[in-house]
């Protein structure tokens, strides 16, 4: 396979699951925003850190109020990682490379481009809010189960999801990230009505309350939901889960090619911490810290499989 | 020899009455002054390779072939079957529009054309041989010296080379135009980089998604071979350097080249790699692409890049599309190329004006198709007729393509006749001139139903060694506005399915 061509695949995937993301955070803000008292602007900050685009939305705005944040999120032409803007990069990656496409993988992203553009045209109000992000959702799934459905296991395969999984993994690391505070058991509200929200919050912006309630019982407490964020092997968008399959996918182009590179180790010590530290040690020695140093290794592991399987030269 | 022909001349054809719920194409009165139709002919009944069609459907619902016509244009959307149109900032991908009319040819009709084309396109890689070898033909003065020494599609890198298997144009779209019952003309050779290939496979994919009820009951020859014949015969072409199993690879401009689509459709048809430039660079004297493990070295590339931009070290300083250093490899036999660099000398419009000699002198027959009359402004008498005749005449550049830069004279108003009048004087070697052919027509649906419209046919040709194969068809193109001539895509024309029978 061309060199050009997994990367595509790698940066074709990487992008859709990133405006599914997006989607998840903003439902998950929006749900919340619905059912509480505190006070607005801190959360829609949050949901802008949490992508990455602090930076270039504070370049245009002044305030984080829904009506800014969503724009901004979903379909501003200034914000590279835009929802619009990212399925339109998938969709050209996926031009590029379309020969390493089945026919409904191909269409099943065109059709997600053809139906965001439309959708996104023009800015979306509050109240249609909940059909957007549902729309989003949705051709993000079908590109996937296309994915599933109808590609050969192969390199090709291979690429797009560790493309998928660093992302997916960077995206749980963000909102750990930026929400680590509140998983603290030091401050002052423990148990508070407003620390349960917060809670809730993380857990439906990775799709996992239900998860959760089952496996925990109804439990809901900080170092649970760091576990089950962070450690959890069946939760599928947990570090480790991602870091499981990334490990796997690796390993399946090592045999098919013959060739061990250097992210194989890489990603083999970030499973193996991940797999082998219990929480109450990534609590006592910062959580903080462990979630930094997680995001810097996991973006060193991207450039490595760049370099490693010759994307760019 | 002079041929005149009718200017567009007028169709009195009756068009469906969408009220009445009936589909009807079929002459109302005799008129002496029309273009050919081909599903009409001269009567009131159809022709016969197009009777089964006709009957068929003058029975459909109007309503429910507008709705597939519909159907047709969102199905080339979600497949992405688009093109780029240069200098359009927004819609930058666009549709050809496609016309569920089938444009029909019977097996004796197509057995003709098949047998000229053959004859045409043998000629032509002999006379590029012949160029860039001995140049017999000039010795034997039945091409000036000037028109090749002076020509820019002349490669002097070619002089003396012979590329692999002898071949010069492993693919070639014939541009045929017809205007009579019998009358065909070749318009042009399409011998460096043809494209619209994938819309002759996808108009046919589409047609039999649309309507598999037809295709049972007509027996129309399959085109679908062409993308496993394409892959033989470039394999066919393998250099010497070769060992095993060929590896072919598709060289385009990139995705916003206007015809990426085409890449794309070809290189995923034929199991091929689709590189760009920068995909690519000299390995121990071969091309070779970088791959995921490596970097692996192409025996035939078929590129889509032209001559002046393959390689910045020989050609086009500047041009980032192609490979510094191929034009060495090719050479010394480490890669072929399809088309050979340097094949833009046989399709030069000053050339084709001599094709029916080329044919003559190479093949020792005389052409099975017709050359339309052309006059050589280089030519003084030509010229003198040309600035005379101008508004009756079509007039295009010689290194032209794509319905660029040519003048329509019927169509031209005063002013547009002075301009290109004083640049006709000023470079006339740099034109040609024929006469306005009255181009057949073939019905296309429009709202109001059916309604002639002029059409011309690209039939694609593969030479290999061994062999050539011509998909029975090619593309129609049609000129969606009434009256019009231009077919071009860029120009606004679209595309119909081209039908050729079996016996």
């Amino acid at each position: 396979m061309l060199g050009k061509t997994a990367g595509g695949l790698f940066w074709m995937f990487r992008y859709l699951e990133r405006s599914e993301n997006t989607a998840r955070l903003l439902e998950a803000e929006s749900r919340i925003a619905l059912t509480r008292a505190s006070s607005e602007g801190e959360d829609w900050d949050s949901v802008v850190s949490t992508s990455g685009v602090r930076h270039s939305y504070c370049q245009k705005y002044d305030q984080f109020d829904a009506t800014n944040v969503i724009d901004f999120l979903l379909r501003d032409p200034d914000n590279s990682s835009s929802v619009l803007a990212v399925v339109e990069s998938a969709r050209n990656n996926a031009r590029l490379v379309r020969t390493a496409l089945t026919r409904e993988v191909w269409e099943a992203v065109n059709v997600c481009w053809m139906t965001l553009k439309d959708l996104l045209a023009n800015p979306v109000r509050v109240r249609e809010l909940p059909e957007v992000l549902g729309t989003i959702r949705q051709q993000s799934a079908l590109v996937r189960g296309a994915l599933h459905g109808t590609m050969m296991r192969n390199d090709i395969f291979d690429f797009a999801r560790l493309g998928m999984f660093v992302e997916r993994a960077d995206n749980t690391a963000r909102i750990l990230d930026v929400k680590y505070y509140v998983l603290l058991p030091s401050v002052s509200y423990v148990g508070s009505s407003l620390d349960n929200v917060q809670w809730e919050i993380i857990l439906r912006s990775v799709s996992a309350q239900g998860a959760y309630r089952w496996q925990n019982e109804g439990d809901i407490n900080p170092k649970g939901i760091a576990r089950f964020l962070m450690l959890d092997r069946c939760m599928p968008r947990s570090l480790a889960f991602c870091y499981g399959k990334i490990v796997d996918n690796l390993s399946y182009l090592a045999e098919d090619y013959g060739m061990v590179h250097e992210s194989h180790g890489q990603a083999a010590t970030t499973f193996q911490r991940l797999r082998e530290t219990p929480i109450e040690e990534v609590f006592d020695s910062g959580l903080h810290e462990f979630i930094e140093e997680f995001i810097r290794q996991n973006n060193l592991l991207g450039q490595q499989i760049q370099a490693d399987y010759r994307f760019t030269g | 020899m002079v041929v005149r022909f009718n200017v567009l001349a007028g169709v009195r054809i009756e068009i469906c009455d969408c009220s009445r719920r009936v589909m009807r194409y079929s002459r109302t009165m005799p008129d002496t002054n029309t273009a050919f139709d081909e599903m009409l002919g001269d009567s009131s009944a159809a022709r016969s390779p197009y009777r089964e069609y006709h009957d068929w459907i003058e029975a459909e619902d109007p309503t429910r072939l507008q709705k597939k016509s519909t159907d047709a244009e969102a199905f080339f959307r979600r497949t992405g079957i688009t093109f780029n149109v240069y200098g359009r900032q927004n819609a930058n991908e666009s549709l050809i529009p496609f016309d569920i009319v089938p444009r029909i040819l019977s097996a004796r009709e197509w057995a003709r054309l098949s047998r000229g084309i053959e004859q045409r396109v043998r000629a032509l890689n002999a006379f590029l041989y012949d160029i860039y070898h001995r140049q017999e033909i000039v010795r034997a003065g039945r091409v000036p010296v000037e028109l090749v020494a002076n020509n820019d599609a002349f490669l002097p890198q070619m002089i003396g080379v012979s590329p692999p298997g002898g071949i010069y144009t492993h693919i070639v779209g014939t541009d045929i135009v017809r205007t009579g019952e019998e009358s065909f003309y070749v318009l042009e050779d399409n011998a460096r980089t043809p494209s619209g290939v994938s819309y002759m496979l996808e108009n046919r994919e589409t047609m039999m998604q649309m309507f598999p009820e037809l295709f049972s009951q007509i027996h129309v020859r399959a085109v679908s071979d062409y993308p496993k014949n394409l892959r033989r015969s470039l394999s066919a072409c393998a250099p010497t350097a070769c060992d095993g199993r060929p590896v072919i690879a598709v060289l385009t401009p990139g995705i916003h080249n206007s015809a990426y689509f085409e890449h794309s459709f070809l290189a995923d048809q034929m199991g091929a790699e689709l590189v760009e430039g920068h995909d690519l660079r000299v390995v121990d004297g071969r091309i070779a692409m970088r791959t995921t493990r490596g970097y692996r070295a192409i025996d035939v590339l078929y590129r889509r890049v032209d001559d002046e931009f393959l390689d910045p070290l020989n050609f086009n300083r500047d041009s980032l599309l192609g490979v510094p250093g191929i034009m060495d490899v090719y050479r010394a036999g480490g890669i072929s190329i399809a088309n050979a660099p340097g094949t833009g000398i046989a399709d030069d419009k000053a050339i084709y004006s001599y094709m029916p000699e080329i044919v003559e002198f190479y093949t020792g027959e005389k052409a099975i198709l017709r050359n339309v009359p052309t006059w050589r402004c280089s030519e003084a008498d030509s010229l003198k007729y040309v600035l005379e005749n101008l508004s009756e005449l079509v007039v295009k550049e010689v290194h032209g393509s794509g319905g660029y830069g040519m003048l329509v004279g019927p169509a031209a108003n005063k002013r547009e006749l002075a301009a290109f009048k004083r640049k006709l004087m000023a470079r006339p070697g740099n034109y040609i001139a024929q006469p306005t052919l009255s181009l057949s027509t073939v019905p296309i649906l429009t709202k109001k139903g059916l309604a002639p419209r002029h059409v011309d046919l690209r039939p694609f040709v593969l030479v290999s060694p061994e062999r050539i194969d011509i998909t029975p068809g090619g593309l129609t193109r049609v000129a969606l506005e009434k009256g019009s001539l231009v077919v071009n895509s860029s120009q606004g024309g679209g595309t119909k399915d081209t039908w050729v029978l079996e016996e």
